[in-house]
């Protein structure tokens, strides 16, 4: 018979092997020689604490009470393992590059390093754990009840409220023993997740045994079992299919969300490929936890009296067929569930509610901030101690309030849905690089609201906290309200109803706001951090190092990482960066380094926020960076200017050596027309004076001669007074003293002025053309002296073997325009430029000029209000002179 | 920030991707093959399978998803999923 003293002594070796088994493994960690540690099977087998003592005693009484609803419980999570490539491998790679710590921290992280997320996240979380563990606690006392009951030799247990605070108290100091032994940068516990993968071996063994036992020691064989199946109460299928949809969904959310899972799956993770094992056995692992739960439930239905709690026909049934031994370990299979969900769990709610609400109050009372002396590891310790003992007796306290009378699944479901609650936020903030903090904060705050109102708060039955009225008329007699029927829909059933309202007005909230408001500049740069892991796994860009200094930096780090841990850190660093000593220069690599070891300790809100204090609030970088950003554009315009301006510079500066260019041909004119001037001067000056020698030394001249010599020296003087006036005509123009009469003339008038005073008609033919009986108020003189300069240099030097002149004149614009165009070869471009310039002479000599006409003929325009320019492009040289229609006189 | 990633890939990359697909398409095709009893019909209803069928369809589909599971897992290469993401299954062997 089995006896209650030697289950409590079975029970007690068997938690000093878990101790055990923890401290080996702790040891060969810190060793170094923990290969066999990190196995793809240690960590598949720690995911194993999805299957708690719910699933352990409860799948049995589920079935037994719905038949095969309880398979969506374990359908959901395979589904979401076999399909790791979508989120999990992402969680994971995410959870890796940014250490982080939880699944509050998950979120807060994502959605720009919030605290108020974290805060409400760990509530929400403690709020949906506490019931869960309080159901643990309930499932080990009631297995040791069950005990006592089939135990003669001792009277039946009066207070098992006893049982629960022993088993409690229990878990409390293995937890703190081993879950906060460190507080490691990466946040992993090789104790506790050997001592959860031995559990989970333990369990299964005893579920698998308990299920051999009942298929062939009882119900003789496969086929006679299914037989029996098919003849029983639960034969023929009856899920309805509303539950099973929404159960299996709610289930898959759950192994995302579950604040233990996440422990496990994310923080607890080694190697992201161990994911790769998973995905195939932790499936396998659930079927098989699963498989034996009908046979049981039937042959219990069959077997054992009908007020029998169907939750414990694991532990009663065995017990009853006298098969101690086997009892014994079904008792060890469920106090495995128990305590190893119990364990995961509280260290995953003490480091939330550490990070989250404890440390960040702590840091606010601290008016020095994260510089004051002491070590703030103890701190850091001591809140997750406290917070696992104020976890684990808030469970109690449930379980104490609650009565413990309330069916294993109800409560399980219940919490279910209070965690799938952050599916959204989760889902969005590493799949939608939109979803923004305000909406995550609206969609928690009203999927928590609705799950409080419609699942959480009935759950205790009506007129524990929700009177029976509230729930049949709503509040206050509101009806649309009612925590059964939300909006007036009722028939649905209270649990899909629940879920299907608090997710869908979560996820319409998150989308919903994230659509119509703006993150903040560390939201974004977060959620792309988040969203493109796979992309890029830079870490975030962050401090701006100069008002760090890194001593405080060390002194704070080595009150969280501990005095060693935090030298070798800085040692290492100071090293990549070429530096001797301890003392790293405070880099942005550096602080972000240093920050995400910190996060792995103490949460990236806090990391942040104490690295922010050392940093002196010249921290958040990103808008720095924002800032930056600016500056740089800034700085392209000022450069666009400077290039502008420089540009404007070069521009001048060709003007300048055009310039230059131009006077230095001007100086060699100027030269050439100087020795040519002299020669002008002197060619004539010279026959002047030889003839006058002749006239006045040989007396004997004839008359003829005499009048020969003296016409000469007369046509000589004559060249030299033109060459004279022309010089001087120049000289006036240019002073602009020149005196202009002006009067009303035909256009036609000057040109054949022009035309008889150049004798043209010989060899050079004139072809006339245009609007040559326009009237024009100008000067007659000097116009038609511009054109007999232009008809006569077309004379003199159109190269054609038929000279021909063109003269076209038209109106345009209010201008009077006449080009004069021969058929020569014109004038070559270099030369174009300076063929206005005084004494410019260019090509042969000809007709021996002075180099001042066309100078004269631009001097004269410039008067007259008009201008005579080159015209490129023509059969031979062109010259276009300009004249305003209202001879208006600019100059005068 | 914008890496240029390559239109097209040798054979090998080329099977590690189109594996990873396989891998995504998995849990679409077991949460079909799962939902398929919640149009069952049920209890006392005409044409309502047996506990036992149920059973056997369950767990049978179960184990084909976790074999499936296991075959692309072992197919899946580790390297295409350590820290140069998936760019590196289209880098490799270049």
């Amino acid at each position: 018979m089995a006896s209650l003293n030697l289950l409590i002594f079975v029970s007690l070796i068997y938690v000093a092997f878990l101790f055990a088994v923890a401290f080996g493994a702790e040891r060969a960690a810190l060793r170094g020689q923990g290969s066999w540690l990190r196995s793809p099977l240690v960590y598949t087998l720690s995911l194993s604490i999805y299957c708690t003592a719910w699933t352990f005693y409860g799948a049995v009484g589920y079935a037994a009470r719905s038949g095969m609803e309880y398979l969506t419980i374990y359908l959901g999570p395979s589904l979401v393992m076999i399909g790791w490539f979508w989120a999990v491998r992402k969680m994971v790679r995410i959870g890796r590059s940014q250490n982080i710590t939880s699944i509050a921290d998950l979120i807060s992280s994502r959605y720009g390093k919030s605290t108020l997320l974290g805060v409400l996240v760990t509530v929400l979380a403690v709020v949906g754990t506490t019931p869960y563990i309080a159901l643990q606690l309930q499932s080990v006392t009631l297995a040791v009840a069950a005990f006592s009951q089939a135990d003669v030799t001792m009277r039946p247990l009066g207070d098992q409220n006893s049982t629960a605070l022993w088993v409690a108290a229990g878990l409390a100091f293995f937890t703190v023993l081993f879950g906060t032994r460190n507080l490691d940068a990466n946040e992993r516990h090789h104790g506790v997740v050997m001592a959860v993968a031995v559990e989970a071996v333990v369990k299964l063994f005893a579920l698998v045994a308990v299920g051999v036992f009942v298929v062939w020691g009882i119900g003789g064989g496969v086929g006679a079992t299914l037989e029996r199946i098919d003849a029983s109460p639960l034969g023929t299928w009856s899920v309805a299919p509303d539950r099973w949809l929404a159960l299996t969904a709610l289930s898959a959310a759950a192994l995302l969300c579950l604040p233990r899972m996440f422990q496990v799956m994310v923080v607890e993770n080694e190697e992201e490929r161990h994911l790769r094992t998973a995905s195939w056995a932790f499936p396998l692992y659930l079927m098989a936890m699963s498989l034996f739960v009908v046979p049981i439930a039937v042959v219990g239905l069959d077997l054992m009296p009908a007020d029998e709690n169907p939750d414990l026909f694991v532990l009663s049934l065995p017990l009853a067929e006298g098969r101690s031994g086997l009892a014994l370990l079904s008792f060890l299979g469920g106090f495995s569930s128990a305590t190893s969900m119990v364990i995961v769990a509280s260290i995953a709610l003490s480091t939330m509610v550490s990070n989250h609400i404890v440390m960040p109050i702590w840091l606010s009372r601290q008016a020095g901030g994260a510089m004051v002396s002491g070590d703030v590891r103890h701190v850091v310790l001591l809140s997750r101690r406290l917070s696992i003992v104020g976890v684990l007796l808030l469970g109690y306290s449930y379980y104490r309030v609650s009565g413990g009378s309330t069916a294993l699944a109800a409560i399980g479901l219940i919490s279910f849905s209070g965690v799938a609650q952050f599916l959204p936020a989760l889902l969005g903030g590493i799949f939608w690089r939109g979803a923004n903090r305000i909406g995550a904060l609206a969609g928690l705050l009203i999927g928590g609201g609705v799950w409080l109102w419609c699942l959480f708060l009935p759950s205790f039955g009506p007129g524990v906290i929700l009177s029976a009225e509230t729930m049949a008329e709503g509040p206050f007699g509101v009806g649309w309200l009612r925590p059964y029927a939300l909006f007036g829909i009722a028939g649905l059933d209270p649990l899909v109803h629940g879920v299907f309202w608090s997710l869908l007005l979560n996820t319409t909230a998150l989308v919903g706001l994230s659509l119509f408001t703006f993150p903040t500049p560390m939201e974004r740069l977060q959620g792309a951090q988040f969203v493109n892991v796979f992309d890029h796994t830079a870490g975030a860009r962050g401090w701006s190092g100069g008002m760090a200094q890194s001593e405080d930096l060390m002194i704070m780090a080595q009150r969280i990482l501990g005095a060693a841990e935090a030298q070798e850190m800085f040692r290492r660093a100071a090293l990549a960066q070429g530096l001797e000593g301890y003392l790293p220069e405070p880099t942005a690599d550096f602080l972000q380094m240093l920050e995400r070891d910190l996060a792995g300790s103490v949460g990236a809100a806090t990391a942040h926020a104490m690295i922010g204090q050392i940093t002196g609030g010249a921290n958040i970088s990103v808008e720095d960076l924002m800032a930056v950003a600016d500056e740089t554009a800034q700085i392209m315009e000022h450069s666009s200017q400077l290039e502008a301006k420089s540009a404007e510079l070069a521009r001048t500066a060709r003007q300048l050596r055009a310039a230059n260019e131009k006077l230095t041909l001007l100086s060699v004119q100027k030269d050439a027309f100087l020795s040519q001037i002299s020669h002008e001067l002197r060619t004539p000056m010279t026959s002047i004076r030889a003839f006058s020698e002749i006239l006045r030394e040989s007396g004997d001249l004839d008359v003829a001669t005499r009048t020969k010599y003296s016409g000469i020296i007369h046509e000589e003087a004559e060249r030299l007074t033109r060459l004279l006036d022309d010089l001087l005509d120049l000289s006036v123009l240019e002073n602009a003293q020149v005196r202009l009469t002006l009067a009303e003339v035909r256009l036609r008038a000057i040109l054949d002025r022009a035309v008889a005073a150049t004798g043209a008609g010989g060899r050079l033919r004139l072809v006339r053309r245009g609007a040559e009986e326009v009237v024009l108020n100008t000067d007659m003189d000097r116009l038609s002296q511009v054109f007999i300069n232009l008809i006569s240099n077309a004379q003199k030097y159109c190269d054609a073997e038929s000279p021909e002149l063109t003269i076209s004149a038209r109106e345009m614009d209010g201008l009077l325009i006449v080009d004069f165009v021969d058929n020569g070869t014109g004038i070559a471009p270099d030369s174009q430029a300076v063929i206005f310039e005084k004494f410019s002479r260019i090509g042969h000599q000809q007709a021996g000029g002075a180099g001042l006409g066309l100078a004269i003929c631009r001097e004269i325009m410039a008067r007259l209000g008009g201008s005579i320019t080159y015209l490129p492009g023509q059969q031979g040289a062109g010259f276009r002179v300009t004249l305003p229609m209202q001879g208006a006189m600019a100059a005068q | 920030m914008t890496e240029r990633r390559p239109l097209f890939l040798e054979r090998s990359s080329y099977r590690q991707r189109r594996l990873g697909d396989a891998a995504r398409m998995l849990p679409v095709f077991g949460a079909v093959l799962m939902m398929l009893p919640a149009i069952w019909q049920r209890g006392e209803a005409e044409g309502a399978p047996a506990t036992s069928s149920a059973m056997i369809y369950v767990f049978g589909g179960w184990v084909a998803l976790s074999v499936a599971a296991f075959v692309l897992a072992r197919g899946l290469d580790p390297s295409a999923t350590d820290p140069s993401g998936d760019a590196a299954g289209s880098t490799r062997g270049r």
